[in-house]
């Protein structure tokens, strides 16, 4: 993806102020995978959104404040769970690594 | 209909990757996605652009949707497959629109291109040509589209079903959660309206739950199936989504898909809006 930088994805055009963000990048070992699915769960394991990763691994999400589990699915790999918690003005990095 | 004729799995559509009288049309929200790489042999409907009046907020009308389909290629007695991203959501929209200008043979691709991927399938960015055609279209079927005025008069009388995220049903968040929050004037929900998310008709690899789930959700959530039933999200794609499970999987009369939906609701001057997890009151 255009303006993908090493230890996340560019920020430009996005108003960091009003937006909970989270964002990352899916690995395995140290290759990102390009053909993952993350999906955003709220606090009671509802659905909330799901976003194919880009050609680089990464990930972006606009959630709302609080607790958040982000579940990753990939071709030839167990889906992987990471909780994760986001504050309007932050952006929350998180790595997601494939077994 | 049945699931038997509106749905069929990718181990299907691999086995009739090369007839002809079978038509495979991507649909993304995302709409490079198709470029990045697609099944075999389909063609590719942009929502925004093929789909949508470009001055003002309705669909194409029938002529523009049989000069849309004719340069595509598609002929009326073509069985044509709709997969897509994100669970099918637009695929579902596409199926939905396909219904409403009267195509007799239309099915899903179970679990749409998230599945495909999945299973590790192959993708192709080879382009298909095919011949142009002279589709006809019927008028639209009204029938499975809910406007504004009988949305409102439907409170406290008909199912109304919400299906976005109870984040955004509750008023708390205004879209989806992978899209920068913006549309609609207030957030909430319609009074009286259940909120199933979409989501909940579906497994983590975008395929259907089986018609005993399906049945179970939307009873647990209070749908009376003696009663006619409008189905609305925030743009009208999601609510597709389970207007093809009531209408299409579990084959309930009366199903209509709100395309207006919360951003078109969210901004009426006048009517009802509750806030938070209840239903309320008509």
């Amino acid at each position: 993806m255009c303006g993908a930088t090493a230890g996340g994805l560019s920020l430009d055009g996005v108003n960091v102020a009003k937006e909970a963000v989270i964002q990352g990048q899916v690995l395995r070992g140290d290759q990102p995978v390009g053909n993952a699915y993350v999906r955003l769960l709220d606090r009671t394991g509802e659905f909330t959104a799901e976003v194919p990763t880009s050609a680089t691994g990464h990930f972006r999400f606009f959630a709302g404040e609080g607790d958040w589990t982000l579940r990753t699915l990939a071709p030839q790999a167990d889906p992987v769970d990471r909780t994760v918690h986001a504050q309007v003005g932050s952006v929350a990095e998180v790595t997601v690594a494939l077994s | 209909m049945t699931r038997e004729n509106s749905l069929v799995s990718a181990q299907w559509v691999e086995e009739h990757l090369d007839d002809p009288k079978i038509v495979l049309i991507e649909v993304d929200e995302d709409t490079s996605a198709y470029d990045k790489g697609h099944i075999k042999g389909a063609i590719k409907l942009d929502w925004t652009t093929d789909l949508q009046d470009q001055v003002r907020r309705d669909f194409v009308n029938k002529q523009q949707f049989e000069e849309l389909l004719s340069g595509k290629g598609v002929s009326n007695d073509d069985t044509v497959v709709l997969y897509g991203g994100n669970n099918n959501w637009f695929a579902a929209y596409a199926y939905w629109y396909f219904k409403l200008y009267g195509h007799q043979d239309v099915k899903l691709l179970d679990g749409g291109r998230k599945k495909w991927e999945l299973d590790s399938r192959e993708l192709t960015d080879e382009l298909p040509s095919r011949e142009t055609t002279s589709y006809t279209a019927q008028e639209q079927d009204h029938s499975i589209r809910a406007f504004r005025d009988e949305t409102v008069a439907a409170i406290g009388t008909q199912n109304l079903v919400d299906v976005r995220s109870p984040d955004e049903y509750a008023g708390r968040l205004l879209a989806p959660a992978h899209l920068p929050q913006e549309q609609a004037q207030r957030g909430g929900h319609i009074p009286t309206a259940a909120n199933v998310p979409w989501s909940k008709a579906a497994n983590d690899d975008g395929t259907f739950k089986s018609d005993d789930e399906l049945r179970q959700i939307y009873t647990d959530a209070g749908v009376d199936w003696d009663k006619d039933t409008i189905a609305y999200c925030r743009i009208g794609e999601r609510s597709s989504h389970t207007w093809f499970v009531l209408k299409e999987l579990l084959g309930q009369d009366n199903v209509k898909n709100y395309d207006g939906s919360w951003t078109e609701y969210g901004s009426l001057v006048g009517v009802p809006v509750v806030l938070g997890d209840e239903k309320g009151e008509a």
